[in-house]
């Protein structure tokens, strides 16, 4: 039920971001989904692809910082309250969300949130207790 | 532990290293006196700077006349480049070393056959204090060259009747195929570069066993305990600190037993002072402050009360290794290298402490100072690596919030911590240079 996802350390500096997906690009590796969390310093970038273990060989290669983490993806009713109604359930379970962000890609009409929890697994059993739809990894990565 | 006692029994020259210490000082006055003579008549410098004073070699009566004579500056010797400062004729040296040259011109040092000699000597009785004896195979990682490392320890371990191996300096692969294959058992270098060995070896998963080292004998620039520490457990050995600059001869003007509790300074041969680098005033035994060191044997290069810049203090308190010599600290900095930040001095090994007691934190920093109007800034910027990278925001943050908290309070000034790039600072192989202090373009005009 969980989604594997890469960070990378990026500093503070121009052209990091482009060298990142550059490298990615010339590894043949396709970018699902993005966040980037910065600070005046350096930045967290976080992706989801069709190939991870791919990525993290491209980057450790060019000598980025790299860390792999796992993540939920969670099917959101795209409609007022949506996402209200999934965090409402998350709370009610007491689950912290420790960060969030958007696909790109719709699925059966329903737009989908990526969510990294301090507990992965209470989080899985609150949602499919309460009938949301979690979404397999290999289903994420070829959305 | 009864290895490491039988291995501090061994002395090389227990008359001079075990002596009394009122015989010692005697001795130090008798070749003092020898020594001022000689100068006196035979370096111009020496003379000049003397009678500027008002003192003549006959002034000093005791050791606490030593006093009264002119310091000796790095700007001294350039002044007289490249052989103003001899004490003897050409035709009697036998040796030519020279020192870097942090600006302008690198300084020179000679030796004749009998300060080789005693050179030799001098390296030995610390090779034997940190285990060194004819069974070892020692494999000296210093360059060979002008500088004095590579070649002092060379001379010493023929004396002891090592085996020596004279890889010098660079190609790391090359330097652990060799350690492997002909069983090298006594390390040389400098610390950072027995770090890089132990990086490279876990990179190629190497473990220490796999090497026959047993000894690590490290110089050549100030190290901490941690790097200590560090260095044993990660090359499976017994690390101990030497001590010298060409300036004075080379290594061998002091080096550590396997007590590790200071460097025994070899004082039948230099004496000793430690000095308010400020004021130039001499402190008391075991106050901390810049060494200065007077040659009392040396026939070709005589130095007299040079400023060697490094802060460290002695203890004469007795150790347990038997030897009556005293012993300098480690040294903390150097006086010129000492950072005042908003009026407090801050020595870079200080910084390199806490980085090391952060579990996988590689000693990769750099120091930034900077001045925003009339304020001092520190920025110290750190390599990042997977074991201090974190996924969540809030988690990285909290470790730069610790670093710099610790920083805080290990040095009494506040230092931002940057995290950098993992290989975005240059690497270096001898000497770490990780100081950057723009303030220095501001107070030149």
């Amino acid at each position: 039920m969980k989604v594997e996802q890469i960070s990378i350390f990026i500093e503070n500096k121009s052209g990091r971001l482009a060298e990142v997906t550059q490298a990615l690009g010339d590894a043949g590796v396709n970018i699902r989904a993005l966040s980037l969390a910065d600070t005046s310093d350096f930045g967290i970038l976080r992706l989801i692809v069709d190939k991870t273990d791919q990525a993290l060989t491209a980057l450790k290669g060019r000598g980025f910082t790299v860390s792999k983490t796992e993540v939920v993806a969670v099917e959101v009713p795209d409609r007022p309250a949506g996402l209200a109604s999934i965090l409402g359930i998350l709370d009610g379970g007491q689950v912290n969300v420790e960060y969030m962000y958007a696909f790109v890609e719709r699925c059966g009409g329903n737009a989908v949130i990526i969510f990294r929890f301090d507990d992965a697994e209470a989080a899985i059993r609150v949602l499919l207790q309460q009938g949301v739809h979690v979404l397999e990894g290999e289903r994420v990565y070829s959305m | 532990m009864t290895g490491v006692m039988t291995a501090e029994m061994t002395i090389w020259d227990r008359q001079y290293e075990c002596m009394p210490r009122e015989l010692l000082r005697e001795l130090q006055l008798q070749r003092l006196q020898q020594t001022l003579r000689r100068v006196y008549t035979q370096v111009p410098c020496y003379q000049n700077k003397f009678r500027d004073l008002g003192v003549e070699p006959g002034d000093i009566r005791s050791l606490e006349d030593l006093r009264h004579l002119p310091f000796t500056t790095k700007e001294d010797l350039r002044l007289n480049y490249p052989y103003g400062m001899f004490a003897v004729p050409m035709r009697e040296v036998v040796r030519i070393h020279s020192s870097s040259g942090t600006t302008g011109k690198p300084t020179v040092v000679g030796y004749t056959r009998n300060d080789i000699r005693v050179w030799s000597n001098l390296v030995a009785r610390f090779m034997t204090a940190a285990g060194v004896t004819a069974d070892d195979i020692v494999h000296i990682a210093f360059g060979y060259g002008l500088f004095t490392g590579a070649f002092g320890l060379h001379y010493g371990s023929e004396e002891i009747g090592a085996s020596v191996i004279p890889i010098s300096s660079g190609n790391t692969d090359k330097q652990l195929m060799i350690m492997q294959d002909y069983r090298s058992t006594a390390l040389v270098c400098t610390p950072s570069y027995a770090l890089t060995l132990a990086d490279r070896m876990q990179q190629k998963g190497i473990a220490p066993e796999a090497l026959a080292l047993k000894y690590g004998l490290f110089g050549g620039e100030p190290w901490s305990e941690e790097m200590r520490r560090e260095i044993e457990n990660r090359l499976g050995l017994v690390a101990t600190d030497n001590y010298g600059l060409s300036e004075v001869m080379g290594p061998g003007v002091a080096g550590e037993c396997q007590c590790q509790n200071g460097m025994h300074l070899f004082e039948d041969h230099f004496i000793a002072e430690i000095i308010d680098p400020e004021t130039g005033a001499v402190l008391d035994a075991g106050a901390e402050g810049e060494l200065v060191l007077t040659s009392i044997t040396k026939e070709a290069f005589p130095i007299i009360r040079y400023r060697t810049r490094d802060i460290t203090r002695l203890d004469e308190t007795p150790c347990a290794c038997g030897r009556t010599l005293v012993r300098m600290m480690k040294t903390s900095g150097r006086s010129d290298d000492m950072l005042i930040i908003k009026g407090v001095n801050v020595f870079p090994t200080q910084i390199e402490e806490v980085l090391f007691q952060v579990e996988g934190c590689q000693p990769h920093y750099q120091l930034v100072i900077e001045r925003e109007g009339t304020l001092d800034t520190l920025e110290v910027q750190v390599e990042v690596n997977e074991s201090i990278f974190f996924d969540e925001m809030k988690k990285q943050r909290q470790f730069v919030d610790m670093l710099q908290k610790r920083l805080l309070s290990a040095l009494g000034v506040g230092a931002r911590v940057k995290l950098v790039e993992p290989s975005s600072m240059p690497r270096y192989e001898g000497k770490a240079s990780r100081v950057i202090d723009r303030r220095r373009l501001v107070d030149k005009k």
